[in-house]
């Protein structure tokens, strides 16, 4: 809904990103923000009691992560319950990548992409039969099969003692340090979240959501249900592939453990809580689910030092609250805090008139 | 060739658990379409109470048994009503997240109650090993066997004969027709989740005789799916046949196949048999074909 006042005179206009003035403004404030954010972090590293930098940096990492989720189950309603095990794929290629193969970070980082879209195209092949709940089982084999072979395939991978990878090197310049990462790391957010808007706005981002709504009509209509299936697939796991470089090179050690279906269940409540098929959605999710550990984190402190036991007991009810917030969101909020910040922003371009 | 018989006769005993809690799934599934991710939980959660009433009350296992199961059914009933009823004819996606959500909240209540190390259950069943031909079968295997086949057995006379069971798979086969002969379709979910709830409690004890219990028990329902999508989503004979398959297959690939891939493939080959399945006969053997032409 657009404010009084403004009229779309071209076509241009009406498919505008950023649309009104107001808008642009906020957008290039909020560019300005995030650019000088990590020169101006130690207050919030004070409130937060934690390294805001390195807070931001995972939640990018996840940004990216879940604009590639998104895609294959927000837009093509096709559910994975794979992701984790895809962004392994991605961190363990870009790993050996530069390890064995002594790539460049700057030319691993796009194969480590291209690398995951061919194996979230090969699990993705069910999807030429299966949709809904049989494609989601399937999807769970492939997490617990790419799993096996992080574990098991200890000439490639390692084995559980996993792999040790170097930060980047972008053409002479060492990003070794937060700061210089979560350049690197907002650069690509920004890239993957204004290539997700726009892939809302072309052929083949329609032919998902057609596919979402009403497959049979769209392909009585002439959308090629299959190819674009499986593209869904591929543009899902490239994303989800970057986002599993970025991590290794950031975290510094590749290890199957961190990508097991626990990872792909947080995955799948980003996009929940934050909104399904909405690219906002996706970010509002991200953050919400990092922070969430943090957040949890201030009772517990708090806790400890009056009942030490607590500590133990806290700590096996992250997952819980996790399990919990999930399941009232579905309940209370099913469209996620997308829709809810477009419900409050409506009622305020409206008050004091309720429609 | 004993050898094989050895990992059949344990594969058999392990897959007669497989089917008790797919059994469980295809039932839910049948009468209210959900997809329930939460039943290795269910069954995580029976072996935890039996447990602590053997153990730290000291009930003797009958008594120990049957409070269980009470327990399993006050819980299904409880989760049915607050969970799963809000979300009656929501899209697949939003059920597969509630019912992942609901084993989360279970585990980690589990796991802040009990702690995560693995407990060992006082023996239920004789320990002394059986000698059959050249190979000894712990006895545990074989009563397992026997315990699952007579749950089954009750469970195939409940549908056949109640008047209970026949209006659940009068719902499972419509909501609506059963709703307009006066069957309370929603008292069906209800007892389809109590009966699902029970069944995999049984199997949980059942198996934590075998292995012990500790708060990863709960993988054992992820089996439950390779073995519910081989039998077919919506059939309660192919629930059985796939879980003994299942139970079977997997254990013979763990045991010839280990030397080959250094270990652990018994965790694995049931989804590798999996996306098999869904490749060549996504329905199953007995599974309901859903055929959509343009």
């Amino acid at each position: 809904m657009q404010p009084s006042g403004i009229f779309h005179e071209t076509y241009k206009e009406d498919m505008a990103i950023f649309q009104t003035p107001f808008l642009k403004f906020w957008m290039v404030a909020f560019f300005i923000f995030l650019a000088v954010f990590p020169w101006i972090n130690k207050p919030f590293n004070i409130i937060l009691n934690t390294n805001t930098l390195y807070l931001m940096n995972l939640i990018g990492i996840y940004i990216i992560g879940a604009h590639g989720l998104n895609i294959l189950t927000g837009f093509t309603g096709q559910i994975s319950l794979g992701h984790g095990a895809f962004m392994g794929v991605g961190a363990y290629a870009s790993a050996i990548l530069t390890i064995k193969a002594g790539i460049p970070f700057w030319i691993a980082l796009p194969l480590a992409g291209l690398i995951t879209a061919l194996v979230g195209m090969v699990f993705g092949i069910p999807s030429l039969r299966l949709k809904g709940l049989y494609l989601a089982i399937a999807t769970l084999a492939a997490q617990f099969i790419i799993g096996y072979a992080m574990r098991n395939w200890s000439a490639l991978t390692g084995g559980s003692t996993g792999l040790v990878v170097s930060s980047p090197n972008f053409f002479g310049i060492e990003l070794d340090t937060d700061r210089s990462y979560y350049y690197l790391v907002y650069t690509l957010v920004i890239a993957t979240t204004l290539y997700t808007k726009n892939l809302t706005r072309t052929r083949p981002g329609r032919a998902f959501v057609a596919i979402r709504d009403r497959y049979l009509a769209a392909e009585v209509i002439g959308v090629n249900v299959w190819l674009y299936r499986i593209l869904s697939f591929g543009i899902s796991s490239f994303l989800v592939g970057i986002a599993g470089s970025l991590w290794a090179h950031y975290v510094l050690v590749v290890n199957d453990e961190a990508f097991g279906i626990w990872l792909s269940v947080q995955y799948l409540a980003m996009i929940i809580i934050g909104g399904m098929g909405s690219v906002l959605g996706a970010i509002y999710g991200a953050i919400f689910m990092t922070m969430l550990p943090i957040l949890l984190r201030i009772p517990e402190h708090a806790l400890t030092q009056i009942y030490p036991s607590v500590f133990t007991i806290f700590q096996s009810l992250t997952e819980g609250v996790f399990g919990l917030i999930i399941i009232l969101f579905l309940i209370f909020e099913p469209d996620g805090l997308a829709a809810r910040w477009h419900t409050i922003k409506n009622y305020w371009k409206l008050w004091p008139f309720s429609y | 060739m004993w050898f094989f018989l050895q990992l059949v006769i344990q594969g058999l005993a392990v897959g007669s658990v497989y089917a008790l809690v797919a059994l469980g799934f295809v039932l839910i599934y049948k009468a209210s379409s959900v997809i329930n991710f939460a039943q290795g939980e269910l069954l995580m959660v029976g072996a935890y109470i039996c447990l602590v009433l053997l153990t730290t009350f000291q009930v003797p296992f009958w008594a120990a048994f049957f409070l269980t199961m009470a327990f399993s059914v006050i819980l299904a009933l409880v989760i049915e009503r607050l969970v799963l009823r809000p979300m009656i004819g929501e899209p697949a996606i939003s059920i597969i997240m509630i019912t992942i959500g609901l084993s989360l909240v279970l585990k980690s209540s589990i796991a802040a109650i009990w702690g995560t190390q693995i407990k060992v259950f006082p023996p239920i069943f004789p320990q002394t090993p059986i000698k059959l031909g050249e190979i000894m079968v712990s006895q545990v295997y074989i009563y397992t066997f026997l315990a699952s086949m007579v749950f089954l057995l009750l469970f195939a006379l409940f549908f056949k004969y109640s008047r209970m069971g026949i209006a659940m798979r009068a719902t499972a086969n419509s909501n609506q027709v059963a709703l307009s002969m006066g069957i309370s379709v929603k008292k069906v979910f209800a007892i389809s989740w109590c009966v699902a709830a029970v069944v995999s409690a049984v199997g949980g004890i059942l198996i934590g005789n075998i292995n012990g219990v500790n708060s990863t028990l709960g993988s054992v329902g992820l089996k439950v799916f390779p073995a519910v999508i081989l039998g077919g989503l919506d059939s309660i004979p192919g629930a059985v046949i796939g879980g003994l398959i299942i139970g079977i297959l997997e254990n013979l690939s763990g045991g010839y196949l280990d030397h080959f891939f250094g270990g652990g493939v018994k965790e694995v080959a049931p989804f590798v048999i999996l996306v098999v399945i869904l490749m060549i006969k996504p329905y199953g053997l007995f599974g309901t074909e859903e055929i959509e032409r343009v």
